[in-house]
C-alpha cells in the first residue's frame, strides 16, 4: 500500500529523513514513535506529498510520488489526514466541514452527504453538535469532528500527527477510542504517537525513528519487552516513567 | 447679527428639492455598482497578487503601486477624456450609447478602489492559519478551489473593517465623478446654489445626506457580520 525506497529529504542543512525504508500493508495499523524532532511528522506528511521529498522512491497506493504528472489531489481524496491541531474549518458548522470535500470533490449530493455525514457522527458520539461551529467545541470533540471529516472521503489510508498531543489528559481517551474502532474496522493507518496504551493494544507494528533515520522496527510486544536500540530503551524508559 | 437670511424650504420641497433627490440616486447607483465591481476586481488582483506564476505577480503589483499612487481625479479625467484612444471600438460604442459620463466615473472609481481592497484581502489571507490551507489541500482539493471554499470565506470576514473603510471612501469619492458632469448629490447642490444663491442650505442637505449614506453603509456590513458571520467568532 505504501512503500519508502531509500528515501532522503533535507531541510536546507537539516536532514529530516536519512534512507528511510518501510512499507506498509494494507489493513496495517503502523505507530510511529520517536523524540521529538526525529522525522516522524516529515515522514507521514510525505505520505499525502504534505511535504515533497528529495531522493529516492515514495509509491502510494499505486502511485509514485516523485512523478510529476501524478495527480496529487486525486491521491490525496483517497488518504484521510488527522492533524495534531485538528484544523477544522472555523467558519463552517461541523456538517459543512464534513461534506464540503463529499460534495465539491466526490460530487455527491446534498442529502446524501448530510445522510453519511450523521452516521460519521453517531459513530465518533457527536450526533447531537452537527449544527455546532467548530469554536464551540472542546478539543476532544473537535478531533473526533475532524476524523469524521476525513473518513467522509471513504478514504483507503488515514494518517494521524499526534492526533492527542494538543489535546487535555480527560479528552485524549474519547479519540484514542474512536481510532481504535477504525483499526479494528480494517483501515490501513499510521499513527504519530506518544500514546504508548494505544501501541502496544491497537498497533500491528511500531517504527521508532531518531534524528531522520528509522532504528528499530518491531511488532509491539517485542518493542515494549525487548528494545534493541540504545536510544529506543532510553526513549521508552522516558515516555513510560517520565518521573524516575 | 446674520445679514444672511435662512431659506430651508429652498432644499426641503419643490423643485430644488427633486434636483438634490434625483442627484442622491445617482449617487447611490454610481456607489454601488462601483462597490460590487470593486470587491470583485479586488479579489481578483489579491488573487494574482498571490499567484505562484512571477509575470502575473508582477503584473497585479504594477497595477497596485501605480492606482493607488495616482490622484482619483486624474484618473477620472484619463478615462473621460483619454480613455477613448485607447479601448476597444465596441466597448466606446457601448458607453456613448448609454452614459458615457457615468460609465467613466464607474471605471475610475472602481479600478481605484480595487487597488486599496485588494491589499486588504490580502493582508486578511496571509492571516489565515497555513495550516487551514493544509487541511483543505490534504482533502484533495486544489490551490484554486481551497482558496474559494476555505480561505476567501475566512479572510473576507476579517477584512470586513478595513472594507467598510473603502466602500465609505467611494462613496464619498463618488462626488469628483460631477468634474466631468455626473449630475450626482455635490453636482446637484451645486446646481441648486447657482440658481437660488442658496449656498449654505444646498450644501447643508448634501453634507447630512453623506453622513446618511455612511451611517447605513456601515450599519449594514456591521448588521451582517454580526448575524452572519457571529457564529465562528463564538466564545
Amino acid at each position: 500500500m505504501i512503500t519508502f525506497k531509500g528515501v532522503h529529504k533535507w531541510f536546507k542543512d537539516l536532514h529530516v529523513l536519512n534512507d528511510i525504508n518501510l512499507h506498509v500493508n494494507q489493513g496495517e495499523v503502523l505507530v510511529v514513535c520517536g523524540p521529538s524532532g526525529s522525522g516522524k511528522s516529515t515522514l507521514i506528511r510525505t505520505i499525502n506529498k504534505l511535504e515533497p521529498i528529495n531522493e529516492g522512491t515514495l509509491i502510494v497506493d499505486g502511485m509514485d510520488l516523485s512523478d510529476s504528472k501524478a495527480d496529487i489531489n486525486k491521491l490525496r481524496a483517497e488518504i484521510g489526514f488527522v492533524f495534531q491541531q485538528f484544523n477544522l474549518y472555523p467558519h463552517l458548522s461541523v456538517m459543512r466541514n464534513i461534506t464540503l470535500a463529499p460534495i465539491k470533490i466526490r460530487k455527491i449530493g446534498k442529502s446524501e452527504a448530510e445522510g453519511q455525514a450523521t452516521a460519521l457522527l453517531e459513530r465518533v458520539g457527536l450526533a447531537e453538535k452537527r449544527d455546532a461551529y467548530p469554536t464551540q467545541l472542546s478539543g476532544g470533540q473537535q478531533q473526533r469532528v475532524a476524523i469524521a471529516r476525513a473518513l467522509a472521503m471513504k478514504p483507503r489510508i488515514m494518517l494521524f500527527d499526534e492526533p492527542t498531543s494538543a489535546l487535555d489528559p480527560e479528552m485524549i481517551g474519547e479519540v484514542l477510542l474512536v481510532m481504535k474502532d477504525l483499526a479494528q474496522s480494517g483501515m490501513t493507518m499510521i499513527v504519530v504517537t506518544h500514546e504508548m496504551g494505544f501501541a502496544s493494544e491497537v498497533s500491528d507494528r511500531v517504527v521508532f525513528m531518531d534524528e531522520g533515520r528509522i532504528l528499530e522496527e518491531a511488532a509491539p510486544d517485542e518493542f515494549f519487552k525487548n528494545p534493541k536500540h540504545e536510544r529506543a530503551q532510553q526513549f521508552l524508559k522516558e515516555v513510560l516513567s517520565p518521573m524516575h | 447679527m446674520f445679514k444672511y437670511q435662512f431659506d430651508w424650504s429652498v432644499v426641503t420641497s419643490g423643485k430644488y428639492f427633486e434636483w438634490l433627490l434625483s442627484g442622491l440616486y445617482t449617487t447611490i447607483q454610481l456607489s454601488l455598482v462601483a462597490i460590487v465591481f470593486s470587491f470583485l476586481l479586488g479579489l481578483v488582483i489579491a488573487m494574482m497578487r498571490m499567484s505562484n506564476v512571477k509575470p502575473v505577480r508582477w503584473f497585479a503589483h504594477g497595477y497596485l503601486e501605480f492606482f493607488r499612487n495616482t490622484p482619483l481625479l486624474v484618473q477620472i479625467f484619463f478615462w473621460y477624456f483619454g480613455s477613448y484612444k485607447i479601448l476597444p471600438t465596441v466597448i466606446n460604442d457601448w458607453l456613448n450609447k448609454t452614459n458615457f459620463e457615468f460609465g467613466a466615473a464607474v471605471i475610475a472609481l472602481t479600478i481605484y478602489t480595487s487597488a486599496f481592497i485588494a491589499e486588504d484581502i490580502r493582508s486578511g489571507v496571509r492571516s489565515i492559519p497555513k495550516e487551514q490551507l493544509e487541511a483543505a489541500r490534504s482533502s484533495g482539493f486544489s490551490y484554486v478551489r481551497s482558496m474559494q471554499y476555505i480561505i476567501l470565506p475566512q479572510a473576507v470576514r476579517i477584512t470586513i473593517p478595513p472594507l467598510i473603510n473603502q466602500f465609505l471612501n467611494l462613496t464619498k469619492n463618488s462626488s469628483l465623478a460631477m468634474t466631468i458632469g455626473v449630475m450626482e448629490l455635490t453636482y446637484q447642490a451645486r446646481q441648486v446654489e447657482s440658481y437660488t444663491f442658496k449656498g449654505f442650505e444646498a450644501f447643508t442637505a448634501a453634507t447630512l445626506v453623506y453622513v446618511v449614506l455612511s451611517i447605513i453603509i456601515t450599519l449594514m456590513v456591521t448588521y451582517y457580520d454580526k448575524v452572519v458571520l457571529s457564529p465562528m467568532k463564538a466564545r
